[in-house]
């Protein structure tokens, strides 16, 4: 990720690509089994890279050198509130391909049957565990991401897990 | 398998599409769509800040906005917020509601192509006219090459705007036949306008009141042309006991 802080503070226009392709799916996956919903995860994951770009085009450069990319777009990611939706009527939209269909998902029934199965958990055991588990972070850096002390991050990411198995026992 | 290994595979590619869509919210690149217009298809490119150009579609457009911005153009639509008034903008020749974004230019370029977008429909008015509305009373060459470079045509009507000695003068967009058709199009009489720089008219003023105006001026147009004077000059009109319209500001 350094090389990639100092190509962004160097020319921020010519790397942020490289963000959107490194952070694009895992932020869509993430946001998609947090929220269930195709069309919130695919508006949040645009938003929050959109909001990285124009934040990072305000840093110096020590303050991008110091940045750890990950935890920073998703902690723009978690404090996008609603109103983000008024944004996006100023914007150009992309035609074509923005349909469930056009989603790169190798297992459609597995992928409805987890937005199910999350829907169980309370919202910050499905943020922990989802963000743990599903997107690969550390303890502490979703910490970092939620505000939250890692102890309590450990007992969601137990509570939310436990509360998994039962969901799925009592699927069989 | 555990639970955990069977979380750790719900994580796939980004969506298609979602590098277009973030490259078009941040501005990298800039989106285009075509519209009917009087003169034809047109390709007009926008980005968050407002609409940025507008070319005749069949040209090579694409090119020439990428040489002369940097930016790449994908297909997309117009932002929600004021694409509906789009048509509406390109058909009345102003851009209404539409958010023009006027970065790239500088800010004499501005305040000229803004003053541009306040010549009503179906009227002209000489360069000297905008030159002296953005208070540069000599700057008419100046005002010239702006209307030349203007990146946002038929929204930004520089096909009102004609040369100081009331001929028709050039058009950036496509040429001096689609100025015509274009005046013709919104009912300003084209024809009549040449003869009457050929006369050496540049103000008419109405006996009754003893205003003078622009010849298309929608003061004037209430007098029938056969009543009206026509003055070579502003100076000749005043020294003539006339006095300029306050809604045309005649030069």
């Amino acid at each position: 990720m350094d090389d990639l802080n100092q190509s962004l503070a160097d020319d921020l226009d010519h790397a942020f690509p490289m963000v959107v392709e490194l952070m694009g799916g895992r932020l869509y996956w993430g946001l998609r089994r947090m929220s269930g919903s195709h069309q919130e995860a695919e508006d949040l994951t645009q938003e929050t890279l959109i909001r990285a770009y124009t934040a990072l085009g305000g840093y110096e450069t020590g303050r991008i050198n110091s940045l750890r990319l990950e935890p920073w777009v998703w902690t723009i990611a978690l404090n996008l509130g609603r109103n983000h939706l008024r944004d996006r009527a100023r914007r150009p939209t992309f035609v074509g391909l923005l349909d469930d269909a056009a989603v790169s998902d190798t297992d459609p029934a597995e992928t409805h049957a987890w937005d199910q199965r999350l829907t169980g958990l309370s919202r910050a055991q499905r943020t922990a565990v989802v963000l743990r588990h599903v997107v690969g972070l550390g303890i502490e850096e979703i910490s970092e991401i939620t505000g939250r002390p890692a102890g309590t991050i450990k007992a969601d990411i137990h509570r939310g897990l436990n509360r998994l198995r039962t969901i799925m026992e009592e699927e069989q | 398998m555990t639970i955990e290994d069977r979380l750790a595979r719900l994580i796939g590619p980004a969506p298609d599409g979602l590098a277009e869509g973030v490259a078009l919210g941040t501005g990298l690149v800039e989106g285009y769509d075509l519209y009917p217009s009087a003169i034809g298809t047109v390709a007009v490119t926008f980005n968050p800040e407002g609409v940025s150009s507008l070319d005749l579609a069949e040209s090579d457009f694409a090119t020439r906005f990428t040489s002369r911005t940097g930016k790449g153009l994908i297909r997309a639509e117009a932002p929600s917020a004021w694409r509906r008034h789009l048509p509406t903008a390109i058909e009345a020749g102003t851009p209404g509601r539409v958010p023009i974004d006027l970065r790239m230019v500088t800010p004499f370029q501005e305040s000229v192509l803004r003053v541009t977008t306040q010549i009503p429909r179906g009227e002209v008015r000489p360069y000297g006219w905008l030159a002296k509305e953005v208070h540069r009373p000599g700057a008419t060459r100046a005002v010239g090459s702006v209307m030349a470079r203007n990146p946002i045509p038929l929204m930004i009507p520089c096909h009102r705007v004609v040369r100081s000695d009331g001929h028709m003068g050039n058009y950036s967009l496509g040429g001096p036949h689609l100025k015509l058709h274009l005046l013709e199009h919104e009912g300003a009489d084209p024809g009549r306008l040449e003869r009457l720089a050929e006369g050496q008219v540049r103000v008419q003023g109405d006996p009754a009141t003893r205003v003078f105006c622009h010849p298309t001026c929608h003061v004037i147009r209430s007098t029938a042309e056969s009543d009206r004077v026509d003055f070579r000059s502003t100076e000749v009109a005043e020294a003539s006991g006339y006095r300029p319209c306050h809604i045309c500001r005649p030069v």
